[in-house]
């Protein structure tokens, strides 16, 4: 396949940015999207151009550590597919394909399509956890959790914490992020005691980092490479409300 | 410069050996109680003390985040590095398959003793059966652990925990969630320790690499490291260090490791005089997705759980190219049920794997190049359904699907070898500290445990268990025990620490070659993996001893690493670790060429059963090959193993 790349360069948060046309012959189907921006970095170190700065590790969807727009879709145009595990049989000989960093207030942008996301560190330091001293825990049987319950627990704790919801959101809300995290620990036993204090916590610290409000328009759950429902938005309002209610 | 030192050039012996070593921190007695007297035994520092002292980790991983969390939990002040953005994605996020526990939950006859039993015997005889005995231990209190912080392990319709069974284990103990019980785990670690952070305890720092290990008055005291953002460099220091820092798969190039993956922290540690223990211990993983180009930066694994209910197998005439669906039963080769009936297609890693190489070998591999063997679900779907497949395996399908474009529902998987867990590492001693003393190496990154060959899901309970469970008491004696004197940033040890890793950074940016990275790092890892993958020849290793060092020479002169050290440069810290991996590799390779015995994962060809089974010398090897870093040939010294409990056997999985 013969392919235009047309990439987003910035050098640093400071620099303007602007879109870089690259011709990229030769390209294989069964390429990642990231080995196809391999091979490209490997042309470009070459011809003495700087290479293309990208997030990326494990390269099989679950560091959560890729991540870019690919014309105008965040992880690009496949369901439930991250970045690095979109393969160059989804495009067409010809394409001219765009690509771009997350773009968020929250998120500002560290080189290219590198961006800063640490604000999800700090949503979670503010209550995504159970607090259990290592070592006092009681035995794991002393504990039932029903199975619909853990189910429901595991399916919001396989959030990957990418990003693409905030990025795909018109306002660059996290709150499926949040709401993933609140869901997963409020709804098991062992999270219930400090299922207020948690949900005050992880939103007031979402306001703080600049996230935007959430208006229901659902792109964050289009986006989300692991399916986490706009349910759990719902369940996020409503243990919210629970729990300035309660205080 | 000390980089292109070649460890062989000259005289015709690329090591020498020196005195043997003991672990002199291992208490000995009954097994069962060795690590409740240790913990006894070990001093105490009074919790308003705690405060006073900084302990520096290297890693977020399971060993690393798990360490940090219950450090700061204790009272220490915990200074904590990852090159990642987020502690969130150290590589244990990617480990599939699950994590063991003697709960005995099923009843089968389990126990610490036969979890014990089957480590020592899984590890080819090659770990220390304390340390083992230990894990094994402590694996109980991990799954509490986890299960309090809310890790939604897998459950049954009556609440309680599900477990399943692994690969060289005849009882089920293995807890799990889904295929991403890594993940699941990781981020149960990365909560505790996220909580610290933002109670104060934990300094964090990510973006971060750590690139050379500072030592004074012969104890490690801290850690010189580039802000990844900014090129910065800064020292840092506190009263221990912890390495986390996993594995050194990446050596190889291609391999199921995380692209950030590298040995330069432990490998800089080892240069600063921590013994390397058994590097050519390295696990080649049955089931990985077999290669699909040249242009291939990464492999990935299939959890090893599929072959629970997956079938193995290739067909039984020699270059066969129908496609599966037209070979009749009658001309299908089962070949793991038919040599290893007890064991079947859950024989443990290395024989599974050498087996497929085999049949590979031997012409019957399937898919492009025939580098793969089949992985058959049909059965599985006839018995328990598509539903039932699915929620077992549904994300392993899903993962294969996005990467193959075949859907594994219809047609079979192809998997082939693919190195994924190392087994060697710094050495350290029962306390888990190296023989630098104050500094400790955790997980991945340590020897101790695996022996010749790690069973699956004992990884992550490794991890955990260094992490949560034997670090922290072993951290504190040390503090308690030791006089420390202040150390302070301008020590002339310091500033020159700092000027090694500038100037090297430097000297990479200057030479501006003509060829990439990436290049050296494809050439280097072709390299290991024929000569020293999955079977390994005295002439073969000699011949990769021999390139290594031109390859060495050559890199030093014509890398091209674009752009300078003071911005966010990945070219460059791609390339100052293929340099470290570069005089690893040769360390590796010496290390398979003076064990002349098979052993686990490391299959010498010249020793092996008439059967081709693994031949294990124990006359001769029966210990752990610490290596000790000369600049020039290094120095082996010997721990001789004993066992006690578990008596040395032929490892018999049919």
């Amino acid at each position: 396949m013969n392919l235009t790349l047309r990439i987003w360069r910035q050098r640093g948060p400071e620099d303007r940015g602007a879109m870089v046309t690259y011709d990229l012959p030769d390209v294989s189907p069964d390429m990642s999207f990231l080995e196809m921006l391999d091979v490209l970095n490997e042309r470009l170190i070459l011809e003495g151009d700087d290479p293309v700065a990208f997030d990326h590790d494990c390269r099989e969807g679950i560091c959560g550590a890729c991540g870019v727009v690919i014309n105008g879709q965040a992880h690009g145009p496949m369901d439930r597919t991250t970045t690095c595990q979109l393969h160059m049989r989804s495009f067409n000989d010809g394409d001219v394909i765009d690509v771009e960093p997350w773009r968020a207030a929250a998120f500002p942008v560290v080189r290219d399509l590198v961006v800063d996301r640490s604000g999800f560190d700090r949503i979670i330091g503010a209550g995504g956890y159970i607090s259990v001293v290592t070592g006092s825990a009681p035995e794991a049987h002393s504990t039932p959790v029903p199975k619909p319950v853990a189910d429901a627990a595991f399916d919001n704790a396989t959030c990957i914490g990418c990003g693409a919801c905030v990025a795909a959101c018109p306002n660059g809300s996290s709150m499926l992020f949040t709401s993933a995290k609140v869901t997963h620990l409020n709804l098991l036993p062992q999270g219930a005691p400090e299922r207020e204090s948690r949900v005050r916590g992880m939103v007031e610290a979402m306001d703080d980092e600049g996230f935007g409000g959430c208006t229901n328009t659902g792109e964050c759950t289009v986006a989300c490479p692991k399916g986490i429902p706009l349910t759990s938005i719902g369940n996020l309002n409503r243990e919210f409300l629970r729990a300035v209610t309660r205080r | 410069m000390p980089e292109t030192t070649s460890l062989g050039s000259g005289g015709g012996s690329y090591w020498s050996v020196g005195d043997d070593i003991v672990d002199t921190a291992a208490p000995d007695g009954p097994i069962e109680t060795r690590w409740d007297r240790r913990k006894f035994a070990a001093k105490l520092v009074n919790p308003a003390n705690r405060r006073r002292h900084t302990v520096i980790v290297v890693g977020t991983g399971l060993a690393g985040g798990a360490a940090g969390a219950t450090l700061a939990e204790q009272g220490y002040k915990v200074i904590q590095f990852c090159f990642q953005d987020s502690p969130r994605r150290a590589h244990s996020i990617a480990a599939q398959g699950g994590i063991n526990a003697a709960k005995n939950y099923r009843n089968d006859g389990d126990s610490v003793y036969r979890l014990f039993y089957d480590t020592v015997k899984g590890g080819d005889f090659r770990a220390r059966e304390s340390n083992v005995y230990r894990l094994a231990q402590i694996s109980t209190q991990i799954i509490d652990q986890c299960v309090a912080q809310g890790v939604p392990f897998a459950r049954e319709y009556s609440g309680l925990l599900d477990t399943r069974s692994f690969g060289g284990v005849q009882v089920q103990r293995t807890f799990y969630a889904r295929g991403q019980t890594g993940q699941q785990l990781l981020i149960g670690a990365y909560q505790a320790l996220s909580r610290q952070i933002d109670a104060g305890g934990v300094e964090i720092h990510p973006r971060t690499e750590m690139l050379d290990l500072i030592v004074i008055d012969g104890r490690a005291r801290g850690i010189v490291a580039r802000d990844l953002v900014t090129g910065k460099i800064t020292p840092y220091l506190a009263d221990a260090v912890v390495l986390a820092t996993g594995g050194y798969g990446n050596v190889f190039f291609l391999s199921t490791n995380a692209k950030g993956s590298n040995t330069t922290a432990t490998w800089r540690a080892h240069r600063r005089g921590a013994l390397f223990a058994n590097p050519c211990y390295t696990q080649i993983h049955p089931t990985c997705i077999p290669r699909s180009g040249e242009y291939q930066g990464k492999l990935t694994l299939m959890s090893e759980s599929l072959r629970n209910d997956g079938r193995i197998w290739v067909p039984k005439q020699k270059g066969d190219t129908r496609s599966p669906d037209q070979i009749p039963e009658a001309e299908r080769d089962y070949y793991l049920e038919r040599i290893y009936p007890a064991f079947g297609n859950l024989v443990p890693r290395d024989i599974a794997s050498r087996a497929a190489k085999y049949q590979c070998d031997d012409g019957r591999g399937v898919g492009p190049g025939g580098l793969g063997v089949y992985l058959d679900f049909a059965d599985a779907i006839k018995r328990l359904g598509e539903d039932k497949v699915r929620e077992k395996y549904g994300n392993l399908f899903e993962m294969y699907d996005r990467i193959t474009g075949e859907n594994p529902y219809k047609v079979p998987m192809r998997i082939y070898p693919a190195v994924h867990y190392t087994m060697g590492g710094l050495w350290v001693d029962y306390d888990l500290q190296s023989s630098i003393p104050g500094m400790f190496v955790i997980g991945e990154a340590n020897f101790s445990d695996h022996g010749a060959n790690r069973l699956g899901a004992s990884a992550l309970m490794q991890g955990l268990a260094d992490g949560y469970f034997v670090l922290p008491p072993m951290i504190g004696n040390y503090i308690a025990s030791t006089k420390l004197g202040s150390v302070s940033l301008d020590d002339p040890t310091v500033t020159s620490v700092v000027g090694e890793v500038t100037g090297r950074l430097g000297r990479l940016l200057e030479i501006n070659g003509d060829r990439t990275p990436d290049s050296f790092h494809r050439e280097l890892g072709e390299l290991i993996w024929d000569e020293c993958g999955m079977g390994r020849t005295e002439a073969g290793l000699r011949k990769a001893l021999a390139r290594i060092p031109e390859l060495r020479e050559e890199f030093w002169r014509r890398v091209k690493v674009p752009g300078d050290s003071g911005e966010l440069n990945q070219s460059l810290e791609k390339a100052n670790r293929i340099a470290d991996f570069l005089e690893f590799g040769e360390l590796l390779c010496i290390d398979a060429l003076h064990r002349a015995e098979s052993c686990g994962g490391h299959f010498r060809e010249e020793s092996q059963t008439p059967d081709g089974e693994a031949l294990r010398d124990d006359e001769n090897f029966a210990y752990a090959a610490a290596w000790e870093y000369t600049g020039g040939a290094p120095v082996l010294h010997r721990e001789p193993l004993q066992f006690d409990y578990v008596h040395l056997a032929q490892r018999n999985y049919s």
